[in-house]
């Protein structure tokens, strides 16, 4: 009887639910859609599906808007960011973690500050900074400011993963001889890697995303990154709607992409490191 | 060397060598492995940010540095033309950013979490739904739906009138009284998966015994949820809100793709990182550098201080539950 009365509430659950699931589903669907369509067919047709899909659209914006150049541009900043702040980081985390030397507590606190900072507020000074050394429209910049804002957090993950290890692992080592050098390449760092995909990984997603900093930053349209890239874009092609969602396609599918290839690898190394 | 080691203080997990000494590397090998993390770290993150709080306590003649101005700017922000308005504005556009968030993506991110808590079957494929827009860029994601949203092609407007809503098909983005709640609506669109995810994992953590405790006590449905489930979400709920503050407060890129740097339209959507970004860099004029600052430094010192006390406010709760 129970369930007989509950049987309008469970249908109205599944209803919202799987309503909602299109919802959410339903606009991406859309844009890769519409991207495979013409522009004159989005416009007489704004709910039709694709007739005759072309990929004429992504061919467009791939060489015409420079889309290959804004992405070749990302994936070398965002790319050679996420390499130079997890190795600076992966460096300065095993003495921190393993040694107890004079300001190592000091030194590892003003590194976790940097978690509790918000980097836009020195958005005017790094323009003048980076102003004074040359570095304004410049992948170079771009690549080190992206690097130095993954410390704080590439600092404390490492740092925690580094601790977990057992001290006899390098007292061993030391007693045969091996340097520190040796210690950290030969033993920690092949221990740790696990957490070094997972912290590249976290690092990679916000930086591919930054837009705030390439608007300020960058000046001409051949050192765009995508975000830079698409705002652009955007103000040029207002009238070719086919052009503007194969666009909005390119810059999503590669975190698409990432996340399928890597989402387990992840889950894998974060419970890998979390059982030690 | 030996004076470093007689004043650091013994940790619990400190590395020792075989003969019982602490082992502490030379300097050197120390700097090769700090040195590189410390430069970078220092020259482009805090020192940056220590400079933007100088910067605001002078006053700029373009990029020329002049005397020490104490509050000046942060006076000038508030009582000057046409920051005095904009200020305002844009704060209670970013509180009712966060009322709305909270209202709308929370409330229906927790029902989804209670919903899907027994659901079975489809339960992974639509929590994968759910939670799928929170990949895409946030630029991207207000660039999409101003499309979806044009007034003239856009395919929402052209499926309310192919339903007989032609009444509903307006220029939802073009509106002053319509674009910032559909912002808002559009970014909870992006991170209901979010609190949903947060609230699933903190339910999958109640003991079934409770609920069923309450069952056998007589308790309704209702009752059950309002004071044995909802208590116990207190720290899911706490994250959860200060983190959508934080969020909101700091709302830039999806807000700029939906309405330019100027907050369209008439400024109805404008924003206080929208704001920032002109005053520093579109129509600061030759002040703009100490006045930017010291917007940075309020925003900064508001939301640091807020988050400070939503956390405090919400382990005092937690430590009641005990």
């Amino acid at each position: 009887m129970t369930s007989a009365r509950r049987a309008p509430g469970r249908i109205a659950v599944h209803l919202l639910l799987w309503g909602y699931a299109v919802v959410a589903l339903l606009p991406l669907v859309v844009m890769l859609l519409n991207s495979l369509r013409p522009t004159s067919e989005i416009f007489t047709a704004p709910l039709g599906l694709p007739t005759s899909p072309t990929l004429h659209s992504y061919l467009r914006v791939w060489t015409d808007a420079s889309f290959s150049t804004y992405f070749l541009n990302s994936l070398i900043v965002t790319g050679g960011a996420v390499l130079l702040g997890t190795a600076v980081s992966a460096l300065a985390a095993y003495p921190l973690a393993r040694h107890d030397f004079f300001g190592s507590r000091v030194l590892g606190a003003y590194f976790l500050a940097g978690l509790m900072l918000p980097i836009r507020l020195g958005l005017v000074p790094i323009f003048y900074l980076m102003d004074s050394m040359g570095l304004i429209d410049s992948l170079l910049g771009l690549t080190l400011l992206y690097a130095a804002s993954g410390v704080p957090f590439c600092v404390f993950v490492l740092s925690a993963f580094y601790r977990s290890l057992p001290g006899e692992l390098d007292e061993a080592a030391r007693l045969d001889g091996a340097g520190e050098f040796r210690i950290f390449g030969q033993i920690m760092l092949p221990l740790v890697r696990p957490a070094l995909a997972s912290v590249m990984l976290f690092q990679f997603v916000p930086l591919w995303h930054e837009f705030l900093y390439p608007l300020v930053l960058l000046r001409s349209d051949e050192k765009f990154t995508i975000p830079r890239g698409l705002s652009q874009f955007f103000g040029e092609y207002t009238t070719d709607w086919s052009a503007l969602f194969a666009g909005l396609v390119l810059a999503t599918a590669p975190l698409f992409v990432l996340f399928v290839l890597a989402t387990k690898q992840i889950i894998a190394g974060l419970t890998a490191g979390m059982s030690k | 060397m030996v004076q470093a080691r007689e004043l650091t203080v013994p940790r619990r997990r400190a590395v020792r060598t075989g003969t019982g000494r602490r082992y502490v590397p030379r300097w050197r090998v120390l700097a090769v492995f700090l040195l590189p993390a410390f430069l970078l770290y220092s020259a482009f993150i805090v020192y940056p940010l220590v400079s933007a709080l100088d910067y605001s306590f002078f006053e700029w003649r373009g990029i020329r540095q002049m005397g020490f101005a104490g509050l000046d700017n942060y006076r000038d922000l508030l009582s000057v033309y046409p920051y005095d308005q904009q200020l305002w504005r844009a704060f209670a556009h970013n509180a009712l950013f966060f009322v709305g968030t909270m209202l709308i993506q929370n409330t229906v991110g927790l029902l989804f979490a209670l919903l899907l808590f027994r659901y079975g079957r489809g339960k992974r494929f639509l929590q994968a739904a759910f939670t799928t827009p929170y990949l895409v860029d946030p630029l991207v994601v207000g660039y999409l739906w101003s499309l979806l949203l044009n007034p003239t092609f856009g395919p929402i407007n052209s499926l309310l009138e192919a339903v007989g809503l032609d009444s509903w098909a307006l220029p939802w983005l073009g509106d002053t009284r319509t674009a910032l709640p559909i912002v808002i609506l559009v970014n909870a669109w992006q991170w209901v998966g979010f609190p949903m995810l947060m609230f699933s994992a903190a339910l999958a953590g109640i003991p079934a015994e409770y609920h069923e405790a309450a069952r056998v006590d007589g308790a309704s449905a209702w009752q059950s949820f309002r004071r044995v489930t909802l208590p116990l979400l207190t720290p899911a709920i706490g994250v959860v809100s200060v983190l959508t503050f934080i969020g909101n407060f700091n709302a830039f890129g999806l807000v700029y793709a939906m309405a330019g740097s100027t907050g369209s339209p008439a400024g109805s959507t404008d924003v206080l990182g929208l704001l920032f970004y002109r005053v520093a860099f579109v129509e600061g004029g030759v002040e703009a550098i100490g006045r930017s600052s010291a917007l940075a430094v309020l925003m900064f010192v508001f939301i640091f201080g807020v988050s400070l006390l939503a956390t405090s406010y919400f382990r005092r709760r937690e430590r009641r539950l005990v």
